[in-house]
């Protein structure tokens, strides 16, 4: 690790001014920020602490749904989303282990976006809004492909604001090595609209698996799913798993992911 | 009742308490005043020809004390491999040598090529960087799969080795033209092609170095993470850096796992001491996790064939086994005798089988080196038999079970000796079976595959049958075989002035639990309390010259050597007590901590005459030395045959391919037990690794030589989810023959038996669920491979 300085503000606006400076970014639960530098890939000069600020913490129900804070760890929206929305507090607290869980935040869970990470798949599902300092970003526009979103430079996630379907489920088939996502998938109901999230998979990250949507609104079930095929062309191939087993997978999931949801 | 004192008592694991309470030290825990810290540079290309290296900008970095490359070690011996293996045809193995520093060319990821020594870690991180930025290394094409590297001569790992072949080894060469014959003629062959998947060992600490110089006495000081501090002594001091061995000590303090990847002596080790010489400093070294994926000597790596011949009946008629076995760039220390004599001599398993025959090819290539990994050899040969063996059930209708009864040796034909070179002096085969298919109650699976079936998953069973040669090793056997070393074990016993008592041990405890075990025998011989023992081992300075510990063989071995030396310690006593009590010698009897005149109330406690042993007033000082101190070196006549059966049960997902290990049952033969709870923290731990091996772990390097596994993001370790509650049973008992204790050795065996248990069960459970097409998958049997085997 080279040597860094650090700063912990405890406003929003004086991290927006901290992270002005050169070679500044941004730190959250430091789950990737902190490796990535220890193995030497990052270099920041500066780094803006973003768990002092009172405002980007915690989990609260406001209008149209569940407000979490970016600054939010795991552990904290396992605990505190239960009540209202469980699909999303089980899907929090199925990510890493414990010390993940208490350190990690959703805020850069989805800043960072991982193509197997699980928050992406929960944050496209349940079609939140993305908040940050400048603006509101709906989640269909947020997730731009691997590692990549819509924020702009200097631009902090301040909140992610979920509305709560009537059904949901969120089903991760584990990466036998890293425990991400090998592949996840979300599934939310609301009304007569079905969104389908698929993390890990695709080679663009994230994706909404669309004509699952479509058959699931017509019928909410695993069978209504059962003729539909995933293209293997669009998918990841690894060392944990061919493109044609994920396309499996995705299925697979899809269906088991409806079911959980009843 | 059980004994809570004493041999077989399940006393706690003292060493348990400063483990788990974050006190234990371990090498990088120790700071020294003036200490320096090393960086090794490492290659990125897996083979390279080094053209220049400019370390004139790291040299002149902020804290940079000292630049090392490959040239200042040219003319320091190499590092030797301790085998020597000779080809079919007489010649002996080729053994290019191994350096400190990679110089002339590197060949594998992470072939360390220089180092840097800074006054910080961080500006030795920083100069290293630089210095990588400042070599110009060629890259040449690599070569990484065995069977391209015998066959293609124009890339060479090694210049002077033209098909990077190693040696071409048979084993038994005489039984050769009678097994090919006995295949011919037999009725039915089953044969099997298959890969004994390569792993990286892991140990919870990763390697660590510190190397002292003391000018004033021209005294060298190494601490690291050793098995076998005195072994690593040998290495370093004799035959790496000509340093007498009576001016280096090397210290093995805590050490936090090895599971065979610490007992080599690694390049790090001189390049600390060669630093620390030159600057009259201290300078330490502890690998980062990726180091240790990239330079630890790496674990199995075979590609098999394997041919059974039976009648129809499945009785066996002989075993044929064709096998490629990668060491890697360079020969490590025990390389040549893992894939050789501790793999081909198991390939009669337990059973009567009269024809067997071995050709192993060890092939270099540019990976890591490849050496011996707990179980070493013998979880490769376990696995070539028990899976083969499960193919021909398959192929001709039997049943495992009564397979395996009608071919294992039976508890009247010990000794025997196999055909493959082995004396097996005693077991009951047939008890570990009966005791296993009891435990896994066999006869009730069909009801519990229903009830997974009810649940939307596959049930399977599989068994293995197991043996293994360990306690290793007699000396003069060995020396026959091709090692260049003895591997007896030695003991001192010192009674300290008030009767409490120090043993110094050869064998080393990275986990083992050693302290307390060693303590208990101690104490049962003595009759004196557990407490008043304390187990001495890990520094050269201390200890008397042992070989340390691996191959399942600190109790069998130096456990042995302390009980000899406490013969001893009593048979003086015996003496001292005459003396004091005015009797002969032989009428003294020793029983539960006293010496007394037998048929008399005289008598006098160990701690009397410990004490008369060192303020000698009333004592036959013309005839007895004062003091009670002994030393025993103690050469087995024999391996040890620990052996047993498994019983695994998986679920399998046919929509994902994730296995699940629901049942896990051991049987073993360990002969006498000392810890029964010990026992079963090793048998745990060998399964579980076992089981790592089986559904988890995967090396996989690139064509190009880059390892694609070298983290924890890649490289899949167990985890408490991914086994089972384990059912451990260790009550069918035939004690050693051979040694005064009668124990076998346990510290392998879950990793050698489990494996093909595992694998087994997968086939059993797929087949069960109509995909008989699937007649193998290799390990790791992960869920992408199951779903395309499903699907294939
Ligand atoms: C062992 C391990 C296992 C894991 N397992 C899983 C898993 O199973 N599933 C899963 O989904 N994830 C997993 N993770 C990732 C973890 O969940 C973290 O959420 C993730 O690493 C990023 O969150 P963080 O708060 O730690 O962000 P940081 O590491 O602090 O930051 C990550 C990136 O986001 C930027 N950033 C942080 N916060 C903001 C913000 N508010 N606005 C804009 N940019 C920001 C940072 O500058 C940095 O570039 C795992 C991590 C580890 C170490």
């Amino acid at each position: 690790m080279h040597n860094f300085d650090f700063v912990k503000p405890a406003s929003i606006a004086d991290a927006v001014k901290a992270l002005a400076s050169d070679g500044a970014q941004a730190l959250s639960g430091g789950q990737t920020l902190l490796p990535t530098m220890k193995q030497r890939l990052a270099a920041p000069a500066v780094l803006v602490s973003l768990t002092g600020i009172a405002e980007m913490r915690g989990v609260c129900k406001g209008d149209g749904g569940l407000h979490v804070g970016a600054a939010t760890s795991h552990a904290t929206v396992a605990k505190e989303a239960a009540a209202h929305y469980p699909a999303l507090a089980a899907l929090a607290g199925g990510i890493g282990d414990p010390a993940v869980r208490n350190r990690g935040t959703i805020g850069g869970s989805i800043a960072n976006n991982d193509p197997a990470a699980c928050y992406p798949a929960g944050v496209l599902g349940s079609g939140a809004t993305v908040v940050t300092n400048r603006r509101k970003i709906a989640a269909d526009d947020f997730f731009q492909g691997l590692f990549s979103t819509a924020l702009e430079e200097g631009e902090i996630v301040t909140e992610v604001r979920f509305p709560i379907p009537e059904k949901a489920a969120y089903v991760k088939f584990r990466q036998p090595a890293s425990r991400f996502a090998l592949t996840g998938v979300f599934v939310a109901k609301t009304g007569g609209t079905v969104r389908v999230a698929v993390t890990g998979a695709g080679q663009g990250g994230v994706f909404r698996w669309t004509e699952a949507e479509a058959a699931l609104a017509r019928a909410f079930s695993a069978d209504a799913i059962s003729g539909l095929a995933v293209p293997a062309g669009d998918m990841i191939s690894d060392l944990h798993g061919t493109a044609a087993y994920r396309a499996n997978l995705v299925k697979v999931l899809t269906g088991r992911a409806v079911t959980a949801a009843g | 009742m059980p004994k809570d004192h004493g041999i077989g008592a399940s006393s706690k694991r003292r060493e348990d308490i400063r483990f788990l309470t974050g006190r234990g030290v371990y090498t990088d825990d120790m700071n020294l005043h003036g200490q320096a810290y090393a960086v090794f540079v490492r290659s990125q290309v897996a083979h390279g020809r080094i053209k220049s290296i400019d370390t004139s900008a790291a040299a002149a970095m902020p804290g940079v004390l000292a630049v090392f490359t490959g040239e200042d070690f040219k003319d320091v011996g190499g590092n030797p491999a301790g085998w020597l293996i000779n080809s079919r045809d007489g010649t002996p193995m080729r053994e290019p040598k191994r350096p400190v520093l990679a110089h002339g060319k590197v060949r594998h990821v992470g072939d360390a090529y220089a180092a840097v020594v800074a006054e910080s870690y961080a500006e030795a991180k920083d100069a290293a960087e630089q210095l990588a930025a400042d070599s110009e290394i060629e890259e040449l094409p690599a070569i990484i799969d065995m069977a391209a590297a015998l066959a293609d001569a124009s890339i060479r790992v090694h210049d002077e080795i033209p098909d990077n072949q190693c040696f071409d080894w048979g084993w038994i060469e005489d039984n050769r033209a009678a097994v090919d014959a006995a295949i011919k003629a037999a009725p039915h062959v089953t044969t099997l092609e298959l890969v004994n998947n390569r792993l990286v060992p892991n140990a919870m600490e990763p390697r660590a170095s510190i190397g002292e110089y003391f000018p004033g006495t021209g005294d060298y000081k190494l601490t690291t993470t050793s098995q076998n501090p005195h072994l690593t002594r040998l290495l370093v001091a004799a035959f790496v850096m000509g340093i007498p061995e009576n001016k280096l000590t090397v210290v093995a303090p805590d050490v936090g796992g090895g599971f065979g990847s610490k007992i080599y002596h690694y390049g790090e080790e001189a390049l600390v001491l060669a630093a620390a010489k030159k600057l009259a400093r201290p300078v330490r070294w502890t690998a980062e996790r990726s180091e240790s994926f990239l330079s630890d000597a790496h674990g199995r790596d075979h590609v098999t064939k394997i041919e059974l011949a039976c009648e129809t009946d499945g009785t066996f008629i002989a075993f044929r086994t064709e096998t490629m076995a990668n060491v890697g760039a360079y020969l490590s220390n025990f390389s040549t005798a893992t894939p050789t004599f501790l793999h081909g001599t198991l390939m009669a398993g337990p059973y009567k089988v009269p024809n067997v025959y071995v050709n192993v090819k060890t092939v270099f290539t540019n990976t890591a080196p490849v050496d011996a990994y707990r179980g070493a050899g013998r979880p490769e040969a376990t696995f070539s038999l028990e899976r083969v063996i499960d193919k021909m059930c398959r192929e001709l209708g039997l049943d495992p079970f009564d397979v395996r009864r009608k071919n294992l040796l039976t508890k009247d034909m010990f000794p025997y000796t196999t055909p493959v070179g082995l004396a097996y002096d005693t077991g009951d085969y047939h008890a570990t079976l009966d005791k296993a298919m009891d435990m896994a109650d066999v006869a009730g699976f069909e009801t519990r595959r229903a009830a997974s079936a009810a649940r939307g998953k596959l049930r399977g069973m599989g068994l293995s049958t197991w043996i293994e040669a360990c306690g290793i090793a007699p000396s003069h056997l060995v020396g026959v075989l091709g090692s260049r070393v003895g591997l007896y074990d030695a003991a001192t016993v010192r009674v300290n002035a008030t009767g409490n008592i120090s043993v110094m041990t050869g064998a080393h405890s990275h986990g083992q639990g050693h302290e307390t075990v060693f303590a208990q025998i101690v104490a049962e011989k003595l009759g004196v309390p557990e407490a008043s023992v304390e187990i001495v081992h890990g520094d050269t300075s201390k200890i008397p010259f042992g070989m340390g510990s691996y191959g399942s063989r600190s109790l069998a071995v130096c456990g042995v050597a302390v009980t000899k030396a406490i013969d001893k310690i009593v048979a003086k006593g015996k003496k001292i007590a005459a003396h004091m009590l005015e009797a002969a010698e032989e009428d003294i009897t020793f029983e539960a901590g006293t010496f007394s005149v037998a048929g008399t109330d005289k008598a006098k406690t160990f701690g009397e005459i410990a004490f008369s042993a060192y303020v000698p007033h009333n004592y036959p000082l013309e005839t007895l030395e004062p003091g009670l101190e002994e030393t025993a070196f103690y050469d087995p006549a024999n391996f040890t045959y620990p052996a047993g059966a498994y019983i695994c049960e998986v679920e399998v997902d046919e929509g994902t391919g994730k296995v699940d290990v629901v049942a896990f049952h051991c049987a073993d033969d360990f002969g006498n037990i000392m810890n029964p709870m010990v026992v079963e923290g090793q048998v745990h731990g060998g399964v579980g690794q076992g089981i790592g091996q089986a559904l988890c772990e995967n090396t996989t390097y690139d064509d190009t030589g880059q390892l694609l596994t070298g983290s924890y993001m890649d490289y899949a370790m167990p985890r408490a989810d991914d086994v089972p509650f384990y059912n451990v049973d260790y009550s069918c008992q035939t004690p050693c023959t051979h040694n005064p204790l009668g124990v076998k050795g346990c510290g392998e065996a879950g990793a050698i038996g489990s494996p093909p248990a595992v694998v087994n069960a997968v086939i059993d459970a797929l087949h069960r669920g109509g995909y008989t097409h699937v007649k193998h998958i290799d390990m790791p049997v992960s869920p992408s491979r199951v779903w395309q085997a499903i699907h294939g």
